[in-house]
């Protein structure tokens, strides 16, 4: 092998790595590296004149290799590579040595910090000589992309995909599509009805001819990478036929079974037969086999013996359907903290301490008490209700470290609701801080405090308990430096935005990141929001954070964006770093066979074989192979021997 | 080296690509500071990390070795890690057979959100490995 003529560019980063990492010390110690031709360092290397500068010395040095000692890879290994390409050299010789997030920001150690920095970058430079130049394989499209999720993130997604004229697969692991939105009464700072403004877009996305809306349905399976994903959805049989389903009724009347309602906080019951919402799309009945009495004419057979249309059928099945999409977009939403974490607020079993999803149920027309505020316990219009806000939210200590955003705006919409409600009921909200940033916001609060008349009082509460009849709230106005007692009728709690359940299954299944909270991770948190790290899997609405409706609205739009942007392309180029087979030194014997994970090689004639379209590049293979004849390409054994010697030269 | 300075152990980290790596990464965007003494190698994938390489680090001269990948169900390629955990526990035996402290070889399971344990595991690695000085065991003589 001939040496290479290998270029090391030591990039500054301001003083994000000069400070910390003697960049003028590491350049020349990789100019005594035998492969290495050219050295330079400068302040920003990302910056034009800085990525200018390195296509220049490629071509003036006939450079064939290079290395860019700066930030991680995972943002600007592409920015070189592109250069690389555009000073006529292959893309794959160019590789990053990371001295900025894995040195320079963590060691403040000068002396210390350069000899890592030079130990990564020799090491690095160690690879790149044994480096080979190849092109990316080009891949297939499959013009299709499904949504998982019918919140208003992804009905927002399909419709924005639909529209651009790709298939789209809406999944909801629910009876009907709407999601938490759909369960508001009024939005903020508008105060415009919820069911107003979302079922017309469910209506539009039930009938789009480009989306095909699967309900009652999950996720169970995903295969495949970027612009070729197999993903298999389980059908849950909802007994009912939606096509044949009339929706009269007849069915809940004679049903002898009450469970409560979740569709409705279990503010009230429901039959084991129901329809969520009279608004739910499908517009169908859908029968909660776990409620029923057996799906058996037999035992019961009530529902369907009043069945006019002949909708009702005790013999569907689950069943596995199979679709092959090119991209997926993730919105699988919030739930609220548990209030059993709370047994100072009363743990959930007291009966007028409701979650503020519950207040949303009381407010809305279409909820358990038609639209009246009246208390659970007995049905009576509560004259005093305290609304405390940050429940679970900012509490590193005991609960959820993050702000959930969301509940300052929602508790002074609650407030104003309860007044429109009770115009001579009083409002009390306990906060710590209001944090009210968006178009209107502000002002909205404002206007709660000032024209609806609601006492804001800013500390916590720290005790409720039932008292005469009433709550007793216990808690502190740090303002006038007092402890405060109210007797309410009704407290509301402004819970924490958690992950919706099953999030860390979904996230499995789909092979991509949580963050330490439990939300779906972003691959940037500036520069890639709604990316997931996964190439192909984007990220809307609460799961990937606590966000309200326009944001979530706006994420949506953004994800369908880069759906669309990618499956527009023809092909798409799928990294060569795959397995390769030394036939000289393979002598059949099965064991890279045994570990590869994605059934990516067999043997043939006695030798194994690589299936480029499948083999991922994860190198369990070369790892489990006895005779080294099976490595990565430019990750090979060979390689790794050198960047360890590199790391432990002194 | 004076008598009172701690030994500085020397340890090669292998990390994987996608979580332990990432989570080194937002170790330095965190700003979160750990010793200097670990130089990461990054893997695709903890799969892929041959036994003959951990030996050939303490045959090179290493002090400790670190296998870092995502935890354990959450392998971006299915079961690199499973793979990884039954090589790296005979590696375990092996180096203690031989006659090498086992707590120079270590493994940990650092997702990329995970910054924090990250820096917590080289700090730890670094203060465990203090009092056991230079390993020599596996060094080769003069290697050059």
């Amino acid at each position: 092998m001939t040496k290479k003529r290998t270029g090391v560019f030591v990039c500054h980063c301001g003083t994000n790595i000069a400070a910390t990492v003697d960049v003028a010390k590491v350049a020349r110690e990789m100019a005594g590296e035998s492969t290495v031709a050219f050295t330079q360092e400068y302040v920003y290397m990302c910056s034009e004149p800085g990525q200018e500068s390195v296509v220049q010395a490629i071509k003036d040095n006939k450079l064939d290799s290079v290395v860019v000692t700066c930030c991680s890879p995972n943002l600007h290994e592409k920015t070189f590579r592109d250069n690389a390409q555009r000073a006529g050299i292959n893309n794959f010789t160019c590789e990053i040595a990371n001295i900025r997030e894995q040195c320079s920001w963590v060691h403040k150690d000068k002396a210390k910090g350069t000899e890592k920095a030079i130990k990564i970058s020799r090491s690095v430079v160690r690879r790149v000589n044994r480096n080979q130049p190849m092109d990316a394989i080009a891949v297939n499209v499959t013009r299709r992309a499904m949504v998982i999720g019918g919140g208003i993130a992804g009905i927002q997604a399909a419709l924005d995909i639909g529209n651009s004229g790709i298939e789209v697969i809406l999944v909801e692991k629910q009876a009907t599509i709407g999601g938490r939105m759909l369960q508001l009464s009024e939005t903020f700072p508008t105060l415009d009805c919820a069911q107003c403004v979302m079922s017309p877009k469910m209506v539009e996305v039930k009938r789009h001819p480009k989306v095909k809306l699967m309900t009652y349905s999950e996720v169970q399976e995903v295969t495949g990478s970027v612009g070729n994903f197999r993903v298999k959805v389980l059908k849950k049989p909802t007994y009912v036929d939606p096509d044949k389903c009339k929706i009269c009724d007849h069915c809940t009347v004679v049903c002898p079974v009450v469970v409560p309602n979740e569709y409705e906080l279990n503010l009230n019951a429901r039959r084991a037969i129901y329809i969520p919402y009279a608004q739910a799309i499908p517009a169908s009945f859908t029968l909660d086999e776990s409620a029923c009495l057996g799906l058996n004419p037999v035992v019961c057979g009530k529902c369907k013996d009043v069945c006019e249309a002949g909708a009702i059928n005790y013999d569907m099945r689950p069943e596995t359907v199979v679709e092959d999409v090119g991209a997926i977009v993730v919105a699988t939403g919030f739930d609220l903290y548990d209030q059993g974490n709370m047994p100072e607020l009363g743990g959930g079993k007291i009966e007028d301490v409701l979650d503020g999803m519950q207040f949303e149920r009381l407010c809305s027309a279409s909820g358990a008490t038609g639209g009246h505020v009246l208390r659970p316990s007995d049905h009576k219009e509560p004259k005093d209700v305290v609304f405390i806000q940050c429940v679970g939210s900012r509490d590193p200590a005991k609960h959820c470290a993050y702000c959930s955003k969301i509940c300052c705006m929602y508790t002074a919409k609650h407030a104003r609701l309860y007044k429109k409600h009770v115009p001579d009921g009083r409002a009390y909200v306990f906060y710590i801080d209001i944090r009210s940033g968006g178009k209107g916001y502000e002002e909205f609060v404002q206007r709660t405090m000032e024209d609806d008349d609601t006492l804001y009082l800013r500390g916590r509460v720290s005790k409720l308990y039932r008292h005469n009849g009433k709550i007793r709230v216990l808690g502190t106005d740090t303002l006038s430096g007092q402890n405060v007692e109210i007797d309410a009728d009704m407290v509301v709690l402004a819970l924490a935005m958690v992950p919706s359940k099953g999030t860390a299954e979904a996230a499995k299944v789909l092979k991509i990141g949580r963050d330490k909270d439990g939300f779906m991770a972003e691959a940037h948190p500036k520069l890639r929001p709604v990316e997931s790290v996964t190439g192909g899997i984007y990220l809307a609405g609460a799961a990937q954070a606590p966000k309200d409706i326009p944001e979530t609205v706006a994420q949506a739009g953004a994800a369908a964006a880069k759906v669309i942007a990618l499956l527009s392309q023809a092909t798409l180029s799928r990294s060569p770093l795959i397995a390769k087979v030394r036939r000289s030194h393979c002598t059949g014997c099965g064991m890279c066979v045994e570990a590869c994970p994605f059934i990516a090689i067999r043997l043939e004639s006695g030798k194994a074989v690589v299936n480029e379209a499948l083999c991922e590049g994860c190198g369990s293979c070369s790892a489990t192979c006895l005779r080294a004849a099976i490595d990565v390409k430019n990750v090979t054994q060979l390689q790794i021997y050198e960047m360890i010697e590199a790391c432990l030269a002194v | 080296m004076s008598e009172q300075q701690a030994y500085e152990p020397k340890i090669v980290a292998f990390l994987c690509k996608w979580c332990s790596s990432a989570g080194s990464d937002l170790a330095g965007v965190s700003r979160i500071q750990y010793p200097a003494n670990a130089t990461p190698i990054t893997v695709p994938c903890t799969g892929a990390i041959s036994p003959m390489y951990i030996m050939s680090a303490f045959n090179k001269g290493a002090d400790g070795v670190l296998v870092s990948g995502c935890h354990i169900g959450d392998c971006h390629y299915i079961e690199g890690n499973y793979l990884a955990r039954r090589k790296m526990h005979l590696i375990m035996e092996l180096i203690e057979f031989i006659g090498v402290e086992p707590n120079r070889f270590r493994m940990s399971w650092v997702s990329a959100a995970e910054g924090g344990k990250f820096a917590k595991v080289i700090t730890d690695f670094v203060n465990d490995l203090q009092p056991l000085g230079p390993q020599d065991k596996l060094k080769k003589a003069e290697h050059s």
